[in-house]
């Protein structure tokens, strides 16, 4: 048995915890009076080896409006790895000082390899192009207060399905719900990776994949976009060619159903015409705020408030 | 034709592809024995036109969770007084710990120095392994 609780994956959590943990954050939601003093004496470390403005000041905040405190680096040149220290290393001396370690890191199983070395709870906040379960959680949030369920939904992933690590994991987390659909929107070229393809698979779900944004739109309940992230391009000529292939406007919105909700894991880039954005449908902003109550509850849970 | 006498006591690895009984030998870490090692290469064989044979006169219990991985169609025998007395075939490790390297060059296993790295099996058929790091699928 692990010693702590951990969240590196979203498999991690059974979908009976994934419902209580939404709950939780509901709860927050609508009194957030009553929990400003829960993590009172608490310390989050907040270990960012590479940028993410929006991540860390999600868990920042989190952690703040809990009423416990936070210390960390959003630069790892500024901590004890630019002297050579190893992550295990790293994990085992921040848990001396810190109740709960918050970690991105550009290799993929970094938050792995931490949780086996630190004395307390670790949250994987994105390690590489591999995982980042609290931005699954957060979606499942957004779904379940904009939609009222999290199953028999349709749901279309659009854009970078090939690197989108948050697509990979909202697919296969919301597979393990009862009957909800895909359907795939990508150019081939980013088309979903073979292995998300099989996992689903054995789900018994069911998806399509297409190049047709708006063919697709009348049948979806929840349309989620995704940036095409430079990063992930090796060529800058290949990134350049594939970034505006999907573009979701005003007009294109008008193919969707009335109650069809638009999610975006932002940053986006052009992906989404601001147009959109006073749509009623379009929930890319809210979902921002979700992500902080999301994580107020994944605080609590791991740290047994 | 060269003869390798008949094993009293210890354990026969037969029917190794040719060309495999090296990798074999030095994933078992047979040179670390002090026992009586034999490592036949392009052996004659009815079955496999050419095989290689390991034979180790030991008493010890050796581990051969990798041999399934390396060559599914060995068969391993166990020799007491000069007769088997037992013959099995391995099959693939469900999990094996130390002995896949991940493939994946991101991932912080490639990074990080960690003494063991667990692979679980995701694909039978292809003999594929998962990082238990990074999840990304490799095979031996």
């Amino acid at each position: 048995m692990p010693r702590f609780r951990n969240l590196i994956d979203p498999s991690d959590f059974s979908v009976d915890e994934l419902y209580e943990l939404v709950a939780d954050a509901q709860k927050i939601i609508s009194s957030p009076d009553n929990f400003k003093h829960v993590a009172d004496g608490k310390i989050l470390a907040s270990l960012f080896y590479e940028p993410s403005t929006r991540t860390k000041f999600s868990f920042d905040s989190a952690m703040l409006r809990l009423g416990g405190q936070v210390i960390g680096f959003s630069d790892p040149s500024t901590s004890s790895t630019a002297k050579g220290e190893t992550i295990a290393d790293s994990a085992k001396t921040v848990s001396q000082y810190a109740d709960i370690i918050v970690v991105r890191h550009p290799k993929e199983g970094t938050a792995r390899l931490m949780s086996k070395f630190a004395d307390c709870p670790v949250i994987n906040a994105g390690d590489g192009g591999h995982q980042h379960p609290t931005q699954t959680l957060t979606d499942l949030l957004t779904i379940m207060s904009c939609v009222g369920r999290l199953d028999n939904l349709s749901v279309g992933v659009c854009g970078d399905l090939k690197f989108g690590r948050t697509i990979h994991s909202l697919v296969t987390c919301l597979a393990r719900f009862p009957r909800n659909r895909f359907v795939f929107i990508s150019p081939d070229e980013l088309s979903m990776p073979a292995y998300v393809k099989e996992t689903i698979s054995k789900h018994g779900v069911e998806f399509c994949e297409t190049s047709d944004l708006e063919g697709s739109m009348p049948q979806l309940d929840i349309l989620y976009m995704s940036r095409v992230q430079r990063e992930r391009f090796v060529s800058e000529e290949e990134y350049l060619r594939l970034k505006d292939y999907f573009i979701l406007t005003a007009a294109k919105m008008q193919c969707a159903k009335p109650d069809m909700i638009v999610m975006h894991p932002l940053p986006r880039v052009n992906e989404i015409a601001t147009e959109v954005d006073s749509d009623p449908r379009a929930k890319y902003f809210e979902q921002v705020r979700f992500g902080m109550f999301i994580r107020m509850a994944l605080i609590m849970k791991l740290l047994n408030l | 034709m060269i003869n390798v006498s008949k094993l009293k006591k210890g354990i026969v690895i037969d029917h190794i592809t040719a060309g495999y009984g090296y990798k074999l030998f030095r994933q078992l870490h047979l040179d670390t024995l002090d026992d009586v090692v034999v490592l036949m290469r392009n052996v004659q064989s009815s079955k496999l036109g050419k095989k290689d044979l390991i034979k180790i006169e030991t008493d010890l219990p050796l581990d051969f969770t990798v041999l399934g991985l390396i060559d599914p169609g060995i068969t391993v025998s166990y020799i007491q007084d000069g007769v088997c007395v037992d013959k099995t075939k391995p099959t693939l490790p469900q999990r094996v710990e130390g002995i896949l390297t991940c493939k994946n060059p991101r991932c912080i296993s490639n990074i990080e120095h960690i003494d063991s790295v667990t692979f679980d099996l995701v694909d039978e058929a292809k003999k594929e392994y998962a990082c238990e790091y990074c999840e990304a699928r490799t095979r031996l």
